[in-house]
């Protein structure tokens, strides 16, 4: 089958690999019909997400039909269901899985101990995304194996479109989840750093959620308008105006009741001494973070207001404002997504109509295509935002 | 060489201890195991995986058993590797499953043999047996062990420092399993 695999730094390349097969009881073989480049793997793309290797297949967002079904999963899957794949692979059964916690699975991580050296202890395993997570091949391919199927599955019906329900992978979950952990209540005001289309979900979630205003930050025009027309929020550009001040006079002098950090280890400062540091930092392997907007996020979070993190970050940080943080009483909250607590409820609200996630995208490619849609994406040119793949095309 | 390691499994402490109790499914997830057979009542015979194809064998007995609270076990009297174990199941606080506390012992002889046992273990028991008990927290939990295309074998340390690429293998040595058999298959 055709696959895009990492082949180093910056580098992608469409290529013949073997089929997946049934491993194990409760595994499916999914043919995939649309999947999508996220932000998450431009961090894998550039270099910067540890235990990579050459020729892993990308991609953690998919979709398609299941082809092939494990016994341990045939109660629930059946082939020909058309199914959306969770990013983060979870048993259902640890403690971890029955409170919710699924991108904590305890045991979906074959490199658990690889895992636990570099945070402490292990998190789920993911598809497509480094060996730390598993070594699991990605979604970027013709087919990819699925383990723990009758529990990561999600059955949608004909009615909708791949695109309209294609990004309950990943990001609207993600995006939701940056919201939800907001604990939104009535004339908060949310702001949120990176208006990418995790962001762009935030803010939707956030204004789902009952917050009063949403505010985003960003430096691309395009991405910019998109939050102002999409979802009707203020916006700033943090290369021609100082975030802090912008932000006070939006809210009265208090700060936002929230912050969303949707951007990760990757942030660009419009400071160029603070970007300079970092990244040669970064470069060296001395920090493994760029933290640009995490630390705004913190110093521009209103007194006793919560700093909810679904930006990526794979390391250590250097110079974050901990000071801030802990003399005005905020609060963080944290966490790769709970993809499989989130899939049902917000696939009834695009049933519904209330949540329409297709207003991302911006390039309909083919598989083959994958290595410049990568260049594309990364250098946010021809006003990228969502890159939906489609294998065979 | 002593290893030591403990792992929270969300089940009763009776099924968990029932599952350990069943000493022929050890070399499911113990690592450096590649036989147990149960010989008599408190009586088994050990083989384990030496290197290079070797195996290291042993008789040993029951020395404490304690249905839902713990297991020990030693080798007998005048076997060529003596070793012992023990493991203790304990609820864990706030309905959060069991508690599994694992130590093992190995005294390797001297000779040929002692550097056999001394190599059962790799350069980490600790982590070895921490292994160990990852892969029987899966079994128990999912009812199978993990694993990837990095780490078609699951969640063994020495696999995990020579990760495949993540894609599917284009060798037929990936094991095919089912629930009953296990991937008994070896590297």
């Amino acid at each position: 089958m055709r696959a895009a695999c990492w082949m180093g730094s910056t580098s992608v390349e469409v290529r013949d690999v073997p089929e997946p097969r049934i491993l194990n009881p409760r595994d499916a073989i999914v043919r995939i019909t649309s999947t999508a480049i996220c932000g998450s793997d431009l961090h894998l793309y550039d270099g910067y997400m540890p235990t990579m290797e050459k020729g892993d297949i990308l991609g953690h967002e998919f979709m398609g039909e299941v082809v092939e079904v494990g016994p341990g999963a045939a109660s629930t899957i059946s082939v020909g269901d058309r199914v959306v794949v969770p990013f983060t692979i979870s048993c259902g059964a640890c403690l971890a899985c029955t409170r919710g916690l699924y991108s904590l699975c305890e045991n979906s991580n074959p490199n658990a101990a690889m895992a636990e050296k570099a945070f402490g202890f292990p998190t789920a395993g993911i598809f497509g995304y480094s060996h730390l997570t598993g070594g699991y091949a990605g979604g970027q391919a013709e087919y990819a194996r699925v383990p723990f199927a009758d529990v990561g599955l999600l059955k949608v019906g004909p009615d909708l479109s791949d695109e309209q329900v294609l990004f309950l992978s990943d990001i609207l979950p993600t995006g939701y989840m940056g919201a939800e952990m907001c604990d939104i209540e009535p004339g908060d005001i949310v702001a949120v750093w990176g208006a990418g289309p995790v962001g762009q979900f935030a803010m939707a979630s956030a204004l789902l959620l009952g917050a009063e205003r949403v505010i985003a930050i960003d430096r691309f025009d395009y991405r910019l308008e998109m939050a102002a027309v999409r979802t009707g929020a203020e916006v700033i550009d943090y290369e021609h105006v100082d975030v802090n001040e912008a932000l006070k006079e939006l809210t009265g002098g208090r700060g936002p009741d929230a912050c969303i950090d949707a951007v990760g280890m990757e942030a660009h400062h419009g400071t160029g001494a603070i970007q300079a540091y970092d990244r040669v930092k970064q470069a060296a392997r001395l920090e493994t973070e760029r933290p640009h907007a995490l630390r705004q996020a913190i110093t521009c979070c209103r007194n006793g207001g919560v700093v909810s993190i679904i930006g990526v970050y794979g390391g250590f940080a250097d110079k974050f404002p901990i000071g801030s943080l802990m003399n005005r009483s905020l609060t963080i909250r944290a966490g790769q997504c709970h993809v499989q607590r989130y899939m049902r409820p917000l696939l009834e609200h695009i049933e519904a109509g209330r949540l329409d996630p297709t207003f991302v995208i911006t390039h309909r490619l083919g598989l083959e295509e994958a290595p410049g849609a990568y260049e594309t994406f990364k250098h946010k040119q021809d006003g990228c935002m969502k890159v939906v793949l489609t294998p065979g095309a | 060489m002593r290893a030591r390691s403990a792992i929270t499994v969300n089940d009763r402490p009776d099924a968990v201890y029932s599952a350990w109790r069943d000493f022929e499914c050890l070399p499911r997830f113990m690592d450096h195991l590649e036989s147990v057979s149960v010989t008599g009542h408190r009586r088994s015979h050990w083989v384990a995986h030496g290197p290079v194809g070797t195996t290291v064998e042993w008789d040993a007995e029951i020395t404490e058993d304690v249905p839902g609270e713990r297991i020990s076990w030693r080798s007998l009297e005048g076997a060529s590797v003596e070793n012992a174990g023990w493991v203790h199941f304990r609820p864990a606080p706030g309905d959060q499953g069991t508690e599994v506390h694992l130590e093992l012992e190995y005294s390797p002889p001297g000779g040929a043999l002692g550097s056999v046992v001394a190599k059962l273990f790799g350069e980490e028991p600790n982590q070895q047996v921490s292994d160990d008990l990852r892969r029987f927290k899966q079994i128990l939990e999912t009812g199978e062990i993990a694993r990837s295309d990095g780490s078609p074998l699951g969640s063994r340390n020495r696999n995990q420092v020579h990760q495949h690429d993540a894609h599917p293998s284009p060798d037929d040595d990936q094991p095919r399993t089912t629930a009953g058999s296990g991937p008994e298959v070896r590297s």
